[in-house]
């Protein structure tokens, strides 16, 4: 009878881990429900600059993202001079008017009067471009427009 | 005849996809920063510009250097909102009765017809750009700010807030009216020569 009997002491019995899928699945949802997928992959730099005075801009499916900066340290042999990225891609400012054609095709005919173009640019850009790009979108009657910030006091800018 | 127990499955590894998952959605979050400076840019029109006076209209002039003039002077960016609030505010020809300033009869006549007209060169940078347009948008939403709070008893800002909150239990169209009292008592007009 004695064979069957069981060792008792000795060995530290193991820490029961059945508690941790659970742990696990209650990050998951977390990190699911809060992502955001990127829409694109940057191929320039794009420090935003910035400012308190914003407003949210929800509604996310309405936006259509122009992105400018100089080229990152990846695509160098596009220069240093900023430029602008539209989708996966470099552009260039007569690209604007087909994007936003083709951005407005994609949405249901009476969303597109609400479509808000954000306008993601690099602090260092200078002015000559975005007056470049905010002109192309005059001229497709694009006019509601965000330039996307981060929030903080202005003279962080500096 | 005894009934059988069913094995148990083997949940050992759940945890492991589980973690795999869970590395994959680390990986893509982006707390994505969505919120920025709201403008409506002009259309492309061919008529002529509308003859203004000058003393209505608040020069702001930003160089390649990203130096900033204001009515013809040099300016620190700190000191724009103040300039921005004194010149919209003044009130000079009495038919606002809300305003505030000095009613100085070289500045703009009422909130109506003051202008900020903001002139940029093609080297100036995009952050300085930027800091200008903030802090002239900060100038206008100081005044509907208290202008709201005179009225109302609320900022401006908070109305706007309520009005896109979904769950605030309010009257909206109430509330709408209001919001368009106050943008009409200070009209945001700001135009940028190209």
């Amino acid at each position: 009878m004695s064979k069957f009997k069981k060792k008792k002491g000795g060995d530290i019995p193991a820490v029961n881990t059945a508690a941790l899928p659970d742990i696990v699945f209650m990050l998951l949802f977390f990190f699911m429900v809060a992502t955001v997928m990127r829409q694109n992959t940057l191929k320039i730099e794009n420090n935003l600059p910035y400012a308190d005075q914003v407003e949210k801009l929800d509604k996310k499916d309405l936006v259509m993202y122009i992105y400018a900066g100089k080229p990152s340290a990846n695509y160098k042999q596009f220069g240093t001079e900023a430029r602008i990225q539209l989708n996966d891609d470099f552009a260039n400012v007569s690209d604007i008017a087909s994007f936003i054609a083709e951005e407005r095709a994609s949405k249901r005919e009476e969303l597109v009067p609400f479509l808000t173009t954000a306008l993601k640019v690099d602090s260092d850009a200078n002015m000559g471009l975005i007056g470049d790009i905010k002109y192309e979108l005059r001229k497709v009657n694009a006019l509601k427009i965000n330039y996307t910030t981060k929030t903080g006091d202005v003279q962080q800018n500096q | 005849m005894a009934k059988r127990a069913a094995p148990e499955v083997n949940a050992g590894s759940m945890a492991d996809i589980a973690f795999l998952l869970l590395i994959f959605f680390l990986v893509t979050t982006t707390i994505e920063t969505d919120a920025g400076l709201n403008r409506k840019l002009p259309p492309i029109e061919e008529t002529e510009p509308p003859i203004i006076k000058q003393k209505n209209i608040f020069t702001v002039l930003l160089n390649g250097k990203d130096e900033l003039l204001v009515e013809d002077e040099l300016m620190e960016l700190k000191d724009l909102r103040a300039a921005a609030k004194e010149f919209l505010d003044n009130g000079g020809d009495g038919s606002c009765d809300y305003c505030k300033g000095k009613k100085d009869s070289e500045s703009s006549d009422n909130p109506d017809k003051a202008i900020i007209s903001l002139k940029n060169e093609r080297e100036t940078t995009y952050k300085a750009y930027i800091s200008v347009q903030n802090e002239l948008v900060a100038a206008y939403n100081e005044l509907r700010n208290r202008r709201a709070q005179e009225l109302y008893g609320m900022s401006f800002t908070e109305m706007e807030a309520n009005y896109n909150d979904v769950n605030w239990p309010g009257n909206k169209t109430k509330l709408k009216d209001q919001i368009e009292q106050i943008k009409l008592d200070y009209p945001q007009k700001l135009s940028e020569v190209q």
